[in-house]
């Protein structure tokens, strides 16, 4: 991932910034021009919720070469308190635990490297509560 | 609009085509779609193909194909909707007749997948890029996301999974172009090695190398061939947002049953009317959830339905009878065009064994992403 490309979606993956329609109140992770919900191009910042639960999940066994040292892994579709969803990794978990309607918070972690001598990639996480 | 006919097809073997190259693999299937057809000559063409950047590193297709097939200078043009680049390819070809602006059209799809690349990171390409695919998601884990939630809700179990993927290997060993020409047991699904869980690797479609093309002409061209054609009777498309984790249900795809809806209504048919379907198997979970929402079956009944028979060759909907992608295998852009040339094949009476008896309307359900796109087609034997 070149840094500029890297560099703008920091607000996102660091801190969570969306926006939210002035109109009908949808919620925009990433932030969007248009809301898919009203059509309205009206939105206000936002800072997503950082806790939610569990919809669904997968454990990788087979990743692609860039996360492969790190299988098996868990990912998860995250419903935050707020309403809003995103895809993100279930870090240090026991992978019993992991369950549908399980409780977690996102926390701010490493999620990959670009290449040998690229940069490191951070990003959110979610932990079990 | 007018009427417009599916005159001839070709097809390549499916699987590690190791000898054969990207455009070596395109041009054997459209010299034997124009060979099968009978007609002298082709007005244009368009070319399915996902991901020819990341898997050849050759993009600017189309003009690739027309050089090597010695067709240029007409226009080629690639179509891309990442697994439905196929279908899409053919429902451009579909248009530039139906207009009335060309009469003869090649619509053909291709991947070479098997030249080094990484195929998982490749294939990740048909999701966000920035929100699924950065975390560390791979196709078969958006899939196996689908299966996890789809079970949970409709108490759905593994092995109607794996019934998927036994009857699809079986009709696949009837396919003289299928990958894999082995029929499975439930055994072997169910202890094959795990990918994403719940998936196993017997629940996903291969890695493979595959050409696919149609001659889509007028039906007076296709009335003066004197040969077997089909006429396109309807053409549907939708869309969907690019991430799963978006969508209003994970359990069922939108993207099918709006185009379901359409496809019908322009057919003026039922899902009852359908004799036989090729739908998107690219996982056991997507056929499932595929014919449910096609409205073959009730939501919730699609695994029951594999279990029980009734997608069988001989069952009350035959699914897949070419072997899917599971068995014939998945050159992800060539399979929408392969759909094609079952429904083709099947309407015409040229199957063989797995010949549907009575064909007389046949369904093709191409569909990208985890079900951002979809492109249904419906076909009629004449
Ligand atoms: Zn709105």
């Amino acid at each position: 991932m070149i840094s500029p490309r890297y560099h703008r979606d920091i607000p996102q993956r660091y801190r969570l910034e969306g926006g939210k329609c002035t109109k009908c109140s949808y919620i925009a992770f990433p932030p969007r021009l248009v809301c898919p919900k009203c059509k309205s191009k009206s939105f206000e910042p936002y800072h997503l919720s950082r806790e939610g639960k569990i919809l669904t999940f997968t454990i990788i066994k087979v990743g692609p070469d860039k996360f492969s040292k790190e299988t098996p892994y868990v990912v998860a579709i995250i419903e935050l308190n707020d309403g809003a969803r995103l895809t993100t990794q279930v870090a240090d978990c026991d992978v019993e635990r992991v369950a549908l309607g399980a409780k977690v918070k996102l926390v701010f972690r490493k999620i990959q490297d670009e290449g040998k001598s690229g940069l490191h990639c951070y990003g959110y996480k979610a932990i079990l509560l | 609009m007018r009427d417009v006919a599916v005159v001839g097809v070709g097809i390549t073997k499916f699987g590690e085509l190791w000898k054969d190259s990207f455009r070596d693999i395109f041009v054997e299937a459209s010299l034997k779609a124009i060979e099968n057809s009978g007609v002298d000559h082709i007005d244009s063409m368009y070319i399915g193909t996902m991901s020819s950047g990341l898997f050849v590193g050759q993009e600017h297709v189309g003009a690739v194909m027309a050089d090597y097939l010695g067709v240029a200078p007409i226009p080629a043009t690639r179509v891309e909707s990442a697994c439905a680049s196929g279908g899409a390819a053919f429902r451009s070809a579909f248009f530039e007749v139906a207009s009335g602006h060309s009469d003869i059209v090649l619509a053909g799809g291709v991947e070479k997948m098997t030249d080094g690349a990484d195929v998982t990171e490749a294939l990740a390409t048909a999701a966000d890029q920035e929100y699924e695919v950065y975390h560390g998601i791979t196709f078969p884990g958006l899939y196996a996301m689908i299966a996890r939630s789809y079970m949970h809700d409709y108490k759905t179990t593994r092995e109607q999974l794996a019934a998927v993927a036994v009857k699809n290997h079986k009709n696949g060993s009837m396919n003289p172009n299928a990958q894999f020409r082995s029929p499975i047991t439930l055994e072997q699904v169910m202890k094959s090695t795990m990918v994403a869980n719940p998936l196993r690797l017997l629940d996903c479609s291969p890695v493979s190398d595959g050409g696919a093309a149609v001659i889509l002409a007028s039906l007076d061209v296709a009335k003066k061939l004197k040969r077997p054609f089909i006429k396109i009777k309807a053409s549907s498309q939708s869309s969907d947002t690019i991430a799963l984790h978006s969508r209003e249900s994970l359990t069922s795809l939108k993207c099918v049953s709006v185009a379901a809806e359409k496809v019908f209504k322009q057919a003026k048919l039922k899902p009852k009317d359908i004799s036989f379907a090729e739908v998107h198997d690219c996982f056991t979970i997507a056929e499932v959830v595929v014919t449910e929402d096609l409205g073959f079956f009730e939501k919730g009944k699609g695994g029951e339905a594999a279990e029980k028979g009734m997608t069988a060759i001989d069952g009350k909907i035959p699914i897949n009878t070419s072997g899917g992608l599971k068995s014939k295998g998945h050159p992800v852009g060539a399979t929408g065009i392969a759909q094609i040339i079952e429904c083709y094949e099947q309407l015409t009476g040229q199957s063989g064994e797995r010949q549907v008896k009575k064909a007389k309307y046949g369904l093709a359900q191409n569909m990208g992403g985890s079900g951002a796109s979809c492109i249904i087609h419906i076909l009629e034997a004449v």
